[in-house]
Parts: C-alpha cells; structure tokens; sequence
C-alpha cells in the first residue's frame, strides 16, 4: 500500500522534465563523443542506467530518515572531501577524484546534497532566526565548511555553487542587506575590470553624496555615510590589486575574454569562440542530430562535459534551446512550488536548496558556453558527461521528490 | 515578498541566456560561415579541358599532366632532406628557403613548394612520396600545344584574377580560365564543369569523412572537344612567311564565313606560355611595346584601306545608278576635282569601270563617289545612303565574330561630318578621299577579308567564326544566318572582271598562278608617325586582298603588311602563295616563295623604335629564330619537292646568312 500512495503522490511533472533531460543529454553526448573511440556514450548509457536502482533506492528509505540523518550524512560528506587531500586521484590538476577501479567518483558531487540536508535540519528548528546575527555565522559556517574544503582542491566551479545557498537563506529570513550587498559586490567587481578605480570611487562618492542630501535631516548620518563609502573604496581599490596582482594570468584572460580585452582565438579565447561558432551555426533549426560539423570535427573542447550544450545550440538549433532552457525552467519553477508547499521547514528548505543548486549550474554552465559568463568547471545538470555529476544530481532531486510524496501521510 | 526573489531569478536568467542563444544563432549570421571554413573542406575535383582541332581534325591542342608538389610544414616528419633534394633536383638551401617560406604563409596550410613539374621530372619524386610525411602532390591539367603556330588563335590559360572571382561565381583562386583566342570565347565548353567534394575536418584539420554523405558532391563534366575551321597548314605558311615583318593575314570561306587563317606578326611559339618558364615569357612578351607580338592585327589593327575599299565605290556607284559598265573618265595622272585641289594618280587616259579597277586609278573611283554624293540635294543624305551601303558589308562593326578581342573600324555618315565641320558647308569634293579608301574609313583585315568574301559570294556573307564543330553540341546559330548587302547581285559581276583582270593586266599581273584565276586588289595606306616629335610619314602599308577561284570561290583573303610599300611587292606575293598553298597545298612558285620568306623589314622598323627595337629583337630571339627555322624547313622541303639541287644549296645560303644576321 506504501508503494503504491509513493507512486500516486510523487511529482510526475519532475520526473518526465528529469527524464527529457537525462535522454536528451544522453543523445547529445552520444554525437559529440561519436569520433571518439573510449566508450563516453557506453559509460554514460551505463550511468544513466544505474540511476533506476538509485531512484528506487531513495524513494524506498523513509522520508524521516533524511532529516534524522543529516548531520550525519554532513559530516560524512566533509569527510570525503578532506579525504581527498590524502587519498585524492589528480585529474588535470585537480586534485578532486577518489579512483575505485576503473571508475572515479567526485565527491563535490554529492557534498552539495548533504549540504543541503544539513542547511535544512538546521534551519527547521523552529527557534532559528536569521535576524540574529549569531544565527546567521552558524549558518553561512554550514555553507562554507564544504567550500573551504572544495576550493583548494582546486575547483572554483563547485565551490561557487554554495553561493545558492545564500538565496536559500534570504527566503528563510535573512536580511536582505546581505543580498544587496552581495549584488553590489559583484556590480562593483564589473565595473572595476571595464572601468579605472577611480572613477568608480568618485561616482560612488557622489551616489552617497546625493542619498545624504536628499533624505530628511533626522536620518542623516555621516558617520555611516562615510563607512559605506570607505568600504567601497577600499573594495574596488582590493578588487583592482587582487585582478593585477593575485589572479593567475589564465584568471585574468578568463574576464578579458569576456569584456572583449582579449581576442587570441588560438590561445585562451579558443573554447569560447569555437563554442560560439558551434552555437551560432545553429541557426534556427540546427543542423540536425549528428549533422553537427564542429560537434563532428570535435572543435570545441570538453564538449561531452562542460560545453554539451554547445551540440544543442548546434544540432537543435535555436528552437531545440529554447526547449532544454524551457524544461530546465520549468523543473526549477516546479521545484519551488513545491518546497513552497511543503508543510514542514525541513522540507521547504531543502526543495529550496534543490532549485538553487539546480539554478546556479544551469545558468553559469549556459551562461559561460555563450561567451557571457568566465570559463569555469560547472556541469550541466543532467545533461554532461559523468557518473558523480549525474547521481549527485539525481540524488539531490529525487530526496526531494521523497519528501515531497510524503506530504499527505504525514506522521 | 522573499519568495518571489529565486523565480524571478530563475526566470531573467533563462530570459537572459535566450537572448543570447537568439543573437548568436539568428541575428548574427557570421558564426554559419566561420564554421564552414572550420569543418568543411572542399575539394575541387577539375575535368580535362577540351582539346582544340583543325578542320582536317589536325590535333593542335591537347593536354599535359603537370604537378605541383605541395607540402604542409606543420606535418612533416624526419625528412631526409639530401635524397629529397637529390629526387627534385634542387639544392638544400632552396629547401631551406622554400619550407620557410611555407611557414611564413601558415604552418597548418598546404603551400606549394615546387610548381609545374612535367611527368619525367615528377616520376622518380612520385615513388618515394611516401617516405616525405607532409608532402603531397596535386595534379594539374596544363596545355600541350601540339604546334608551334596560331598562338593568337588559341589564346591561353591563366588563374583567375580577383575580378573574375568577383563576376562569376563558378571561379574560384587557383582555377583556370581561358584568356585570348579561342580559349576565351569557348572557355565554358573547354573548360567543362568542375566537380566538388565536400570533406568533414577535425580540429587538427584532417579530414575524417564526407560531408553528409556527399549530399552535395558533384561529379565533374568533361569538357568538350572543339573544331576549328582553321587550316592549320595554311596558318602555319602564313606566319612563316610574315616572318621579320609586321602585320596580319586573314583568310575565309566565302561560302561559310569560316576563317580558314588568322595571322598576326610577330607571333610567338604558343608553348612557352605554358610552365615554369611562363610568366617570365609572359612578361617579355608584354613588355615589347613595339613589336606588340601580343597585340593580333588581324582583328585589332584599324587602318585606312586604300585602293581595295573602290570595290566598295564602285558597287554603290552601280547601285545607285550614277554610272553604268561603260561610263568613262579622262585620267591626266590624277583630275582636279575643286578650285585648287588636284588628286594624284598613276594612270592616263580614259577609264571606265574594269580598267580604273585593274589600274586602280584614282580619277575614276573619285569620280564616281562625287557622283554619288552628288546625286542627292543634300550631302548628308547622300552620305547616309552611301553609308548605308557600305554597313551592308559589315563594316564599321564588330561584326560578331566568335574572338574575343576585335575593333569596330569606321564608316563615317553625316554625323561624323556635323562633328568635323560644325559650320557645314561640307561636301562631296570635302570627303572625296573616301572614294579611295583614304578618308574618314578605317577597316581591320578581317574586315577587309569579308568584305572579299561578299563580293566572292556576289552579295552575301555568313559572320566570319573561327568554330566549326563543337563536340555534342552546336555553333552558335548567327554563324548559319546570311547577311545579303543592299548591292544588287547583277552589279557584282562586272567588278569581280575588273578584279580578274588586276591578274590578268592590271597591278597584280606579276602574281599570276598558272591554273588559279585569282581575282585581287591591291592596295597602300598611307601612314604617319611621331618621331622625335616631328609627324613624318612612313613607308605605306602593303595591303592586298582577294578571292579565287574566280568561278566557286573557296577563299577570300586580306593580308596587310605595315609599312610593306606597294600593295603589289609583299602583301600581293604573300596572299597569292596563301591562296596557292591553300587550292593546292603545295607552291610551283619557289622563287617567290623563297623571296618573301627572305624579306626583312626588321631595318624599317628599327626607324620606328629607335633603341626600343633593338631591346625588342632581345627579348624575343628565341621564338623569332624557331619561327625561322621552320620557315627554312618549309622552304627547303618545298626546294626539295619541286626544284633542282642548285635551287636548295641556294636556299639554304640565303636562310643560313639570314639566321646569322639575326643573332
């Protein structure tokens, strides 16, 4: 009887948009990898095969089991993850892999779901509250224990990932300063690359200036004025130092490219301009399925991992991106609707935690592959070439169905 | 409130990235042709041009197999450079210079490395190709000339050049394309049509497959054979025997308008325009701004036509009813046709038609032309008419010949004169010099041939061609369309006498062939040039046209020699021994042969050019002397054929002292 209000109660809206993508990604792996001779499509046909007693698995432990657990599936994580250190297999310099025989497991992968678990059994007492400031260091202690550990493996990629656990925050009541802030930042740290400092401090001097002058005598306050304007300064002028003089010159060309400083197409500009050609010759319809000529003349690197979705733009075209974008879209809409009718917080948070994950890769995997956003390591969910990548994905949606199926027989 | 911020995200984000995806695939269309040039090669796949013969089916130009050995530096690998250098023939430091030479233009790309290399020359190379990784070869298809005459004729093959890229989008850089000559006008059916395969590249940029299956390969189209109605042994004498002078010869079937011989001197062998040694030559030839060897006088060299145009004088006179057989004129060396003017001529006495014809007198044909124009209240009207007239002949057209280069020559009507005399008062007295060929009238000598060729025919003419068949297809239909003059046919009778009798009493009596009744004409243009600033007339130009046999003529001829004198000393002897080689195919005359074969008029036009002549014989010695040699040949083995011992021994003194005095 159990199985059966499991399988009335799941979500079927994710699980037909999960299946689409993992096919899709299936085939669009398939044409990029069908000159190569070591087997991608094969593994990953085997991959995706695995993922059904995966699924079965997860959706047969007890909903309950998440929540009891989660410190202890935390802890876990961060245990792999240091582990690399010691034991950690080095795949083009980074040091992120544990190698079981033929196969290799990453497990940021999985560290982002228990990440998640961990965020929400913290957040779901009820005595929480993200007003008080002590309560906000143990939760961003949650989000960056991982990232500390993921950063030096190196992998930037996964690291920025956990910046979606601050919009998971901010839903949960943290004040909304904090995203500004952060918006500003990121404001700030663009305009600082296209822009000298120092124009930047003076409009950001007249900016404060003009918000002192215009609001009511009684909320004047210089002193704060005067803060907020240190701040900044001193973050565009650390901004400027850290481009120049921190950032390796790979990191520096990354932005470059993107600001059109730098044009070496042979060079550091190869992957995104093959990228963009390969899109760009999509047309509106693509080519058609295994007709991609830059997919067959495999001109764009890491085409099956990372960049896959340049064999969409190229082979469906602008209508076949439109539809993944559309899917991609749609599950995250759906996901968020769903945590939001979550009746418990543990829940709520955690669906919210699955949407930004989710959201994160899928627009800084797409945005970097049209050239807008820099080349960084970030898969596409459901749709790249790996194992990890895949059940650490798979896993994280389907806690969430669980959770979700269980609402109506509630303890 | 806090809800609504990750959906909004989510969806200007998606909102954002589509954007993008829509500018990059629709809106900017740069990215389709990078990636075509990125993944696709295509390779052209060139069909064998067609080859060119004689109307006795005479091969005159075939193909040869050439090779360039190309090479893409980026992948060569342990060369052993001494026997790689010892198989082609070049030294290492070549090797050196050229491979560097190739990395300059791209490492990635082939470049060529050595051009042209004839089949002997490639062989040895070919068997060890294998063992040079990053070389290859690539076949060309080049001309062959099986003669070494009618270069004009034929024309040749040159790459494109950026404006035909531009025009026409068949040619791409590197092709061929016909330029000149025939190889021009007929470019499309020699040439065939390329075949085209496309190629999938990687990004190493080899090739791993064919583009969709060879949906759009194509398959290459042989191109055609073609016949000319040229005579190949007739073009031949026509350039021996224009050796060391300057001018043209044409020759066609009056009763098809095929050109049996087109003739331009100085000429040069067609095949030192083919392989390594061809733009040097290309250059030389260029350059002789004197001689022009380049230049075809056949189609292109307009000149007042002198005495042969008073056929034409003397038909409109007929025509229009001014004279008739018997209207006589008093000649007293010349007439006085105004207060004051007088024209000079040869003769005396009284001429009528057949007699001014075959002693060319001036007084006559003047006369009548007066009449003619004179015939009408109005000058104007009366030129018109006579113009008129005149067109009828093709002339003061292109004509529409099947060579690509031509000149329309000149007919002049009464706008011609408006322009000359904007005040009027101009007439038949003003333009009486046309009646003699020697006014306002330009004619090229295919011009002039066809203008034989109508009167042979007693009034019609098919557009002269140079085509005769085109393998699996047809000449072009205004080739077959008869063009009648507005001449009556009757009145050609009594002219074509007149011109019978310029054999038989007249200027020409010396060029008589026993059995051949050749009607004729000669003729002199008078011409002048700058020289050291100062006009001063030159030597006349030797012009001779005509016809034979008299009775079912079978060849018309007009042949023009610059600054050659008299119509009757050279351009006489040279189109009665064409007209002869070309009824008989051999010569009874081997004197006269011999002596116009001997004639030089190098010394005359070293006048012209001063120095320029002289760098002129530098540059062209080589083709000058081949030229020569065959003449000598064809001189010695018509001596041998028709007359004794004594006569050879004394032929080969002649040339041999000849051939010195050259070098």
């Amino acid at each position: 009887m159990k199985n059966q209000s499991i399988k009335k109660n799941l979500d079927w809206t994710c699980i037909i948009i999960y299946t689409a993508l993992v096919v899709m990604g299936w085939l669009n792996i398939y044409s990029s990898s069908l000159s190569s001779t070591d087997g991608t499509s094969d593994k990953q046909l085997i991959f995706i095969i695995l993922t059904i007693p995966l699924i079965f698995i997860l959706l047969a432990v007890d909903s309950k089991f998440y929540e009891k657990y989660a410190s202890i599936i935390f802890i876990g994580a961060l245990i792999l993850l240091a582990g690399l250190f010691l034991f950690g297999k080095t795949i083009a310099g980074q040091r992120c892999w544990y190698a079981i025989g033929g196969f290799t497991l990453q497990p940021s992968e999985f560290a982002k779901a228990a990440t998640a678990l961990a965020l929400a059994k913290y957040l779901s007492d009820s005595q929480i509250n993200l007003k008080d400031v002590n309560r906000q260091i143990q939760a961003l202690a949650i989000v960056l224990l991982p990232v500390f550990l993921i950063l030096p493996q190196p992998d930037p990629g996964s690291a920025l990932i956990y910046s979606a656990f601050i919009l998971v925050l901010y839903r949960e009541g943290l004040p909304s300063w904090y995203v500004w802030t952060g918006f500003i930042a990121i404001l700030l740290f663009v305009l600082t690359l296209i822009f000298e400092p120092i124009y930047i401090i003076l409009a950001s001097l007249l900016v404060i200036f003009a918000v002192y002058f215009k609001s009511r005598l009684g909320d004047r306050n210089p002193l704060a004025s005067g803060i907020i304007f240190a701040l900044i300064s001193g973050f565009v002028l650390s901004v400027d130092y850290v481009f120049d003089n921190v950032f390796k010159q790979h990191h520096r060309d990354r932005f470059n490219i993107l600001l059109g400083k730098t044009v070496d197409l042979k060079g550091i500009g190869y992957n995104t301009n093959q990228s963009e050609i390969a899109i760009g010759s999509g047309g509106w319809i693509g080519k058609g399925f295994l007709e991609g000529t830059q997919t067959k003349g495999g001109f764009v690197p890491e085409q099956h991992t990372d960049y896959i979705f340049t064999t969409v733009g190229e082979e469906w075209g602008f209508l076949g991106s439109l539809f993944v974008i559309g899917l991609f879209t749609g599950l995250l809409l759906r996901v968020i609707y769903l945590a939001e009718r979550q009746k418990t917080k543990f829940s709520r948070v955690y669906g919210y935690c699955v949407a930004g994950i989710l959201f994160i890769h899928f627009f800084v995997n797409i945005a970097m592959v049209v050239g807008v956003f820099p080349t960084i390591g970030v898969p596409l969910p459901f749709f790249s070439y790996g194992g990890s990548g895949l059940w650490g994905f798979t896993i994280l949606l389907f806690i969430f169905l669980k959770m979700d199926a269980n609402k109506v027989n509630e303890w | 409130m806090r809800k609504f911020l990750l959906p909004s995200l989510i969806i200007i984000a998606a909102s954002l990235l589509l954007i993008r995806i829509f500018y990059l695939q629709v809106i900017n269309d740069t990215f389709k042709l990078k990636s075509e040039n990125n993944a696709i090669k295509i390779k052209y796949d060139y069909p064998e041009r067609g080859y060119i013969y004689d109307r006795n089916g005479k091969l005159l130009v075939a193909n040869q197999a050439s090779y360039d050995i190309m090479v893409i530096p980026r992948e060569l690998k342990n060369i052993d450079t001494l026997e790689f250098c010892g198989l082609l023939k070049i030294t290492k430091e070549d090797y050196i210079k050229k491979i560097a030479k190739a990395k300059v233009y791209s490492p990635r790309l082939p470049s060529v490395f050595l051009a042209q290399l004839n089949k002997s020359e490639f062989a040895a190379f070919q068997e060890k190709i294998r063992k040079f990784e990053g070389f290859y070869f690539q076949k060309r298809s080049l001309r062959d000339y099986e003669v070494d005459f009618g270069a004009n004729v034929f024309g040749g093959i040159t790459e494109v050049n950026e404006k035909i890229i531009e025009k026409n989008k068949y040619y791409k850089s590197g092709d061929l394309i016909g330029k000149q000559g025939v190889e021009q006008s007929y470019e499309e059916i020699l040439r065939g049509i390329k075949g085209v395969k496309y190629f999938q590249k990687d990004k190493y940029n080899r090739e791993i497959g064919s583009y969709k299956n060879g949906k759009f390969d194509t398959i290459a189209v042989q191109g055609e054979d073609i016949t000319l109605s040229l005579d190949a042994e007739i073009q031949k004498y026509g350039e021996q025997l224009m050796i060391n002078k300057r001018g043209g010869i044409v020759a066609i079937e009056p009763k098809s308008g095929e050109i049996l011989a087109l003739v331009t001197a100085p000429s040069y062998d067609p095949s030192i325009l083919v392989g390594r040694e061809r733009s040097k030559n290309y250059t030389l030839l260029y350059h002789d701004s004197i001689a022009k060897p380049l230049y075809d006088r056949g189609l292109l060299a307009e000149y007042p036509p002198g005495s042969p145009f008073k056929i034409l004088t003397g038909l409109i006179g007929l025509q229009e009813g001014v004279i008739d057989e018997q209207t006589s004129f008093m000649c007293h060396h010349g007439f006085s046709y105004a207060r004051g003017r007088f024209m000079k001529c040869h003769g005396f006495g009284p001429h009528s038609l057949n007699n001014g014809i075959y002693n060319s007198c001036n007084t006559y044909f003047a006369q009548v032309y007066m009449r003619t124009i004179n015939k009408y209240t109005k000058p104007a009207n009366a030129v018109d008419i006579w113009s008129k007239h005149v067109r009828s002949f093709g002339l003061g057209s292109f004509m529409g010949y099947d060579l690509p280069t031509g000149k329309r020559g000149n007919v002049p009507d009464s706008k011609t004169y408006k322009k000359i005399y904007p005040n009027g008062g101009w007439r038949s007295t003003t333009i009486v010099s046309n009646s003699i060929g020697q006014g306002e009238v330009l004619m090229t000598p295919i011009q002039l041939a066809n203008m034989m060729a109508t009167v042979a025919n007693e009034g019609y003419y098919y557009t002269p061609h140079i085509i005769k068949k085109i393998k699996g297809g047809t000449i072009d239909p205004k080739f077959t369309e008869k063009h009648e003059t507005t001449i009556d046919r009757r009145f050609y009778k009594p002219v074509i006498q007149g011109l019978f009798d310029v054999y038989n009493m007249g200027t020409a009596r010396s060029l008589r062939v026993e059995g051949i009744d050749i009607c004729g004409k000669t003729g002199t243009a008078e011409n002048y040039a700058k020289i050291d600033g100062k006009r001063v007339k030159l030597e006349d130009h030797s012009i001779f046209v005509a016809f034979a046999p008299k009775d079912n003529p079978k060849i018309a001829i007009a042949v023009m020699v610059e600054n050659g004198g008299y119509g009757a000393t050279i351009a006489g002897p040279i189109a009665s021994l064409m007209i002869e080689k070309y009824l008989r195919k051999k010569i009874s005359r081997v004197d006269l042969e011999t002596r116009v074969l001997n004639i030089s008029l190098r010394d005359r036009y070293a006048k012209l050019g001063g120095m320029s002549e002289a760098s002129a014989i530098e540059t062209t010695p080589k083709m000058d002397n081949a030229v020569i040699k065959n003449a000598v040949n064809a001189a010695i083995k018509a001596a041998t054929k028709t007359t004794t011992a004594a006569t050879v021994k004394n032929t080969e003194n002649t040339t041999k002292v000849d051939l010195t005095s050259q070098n």
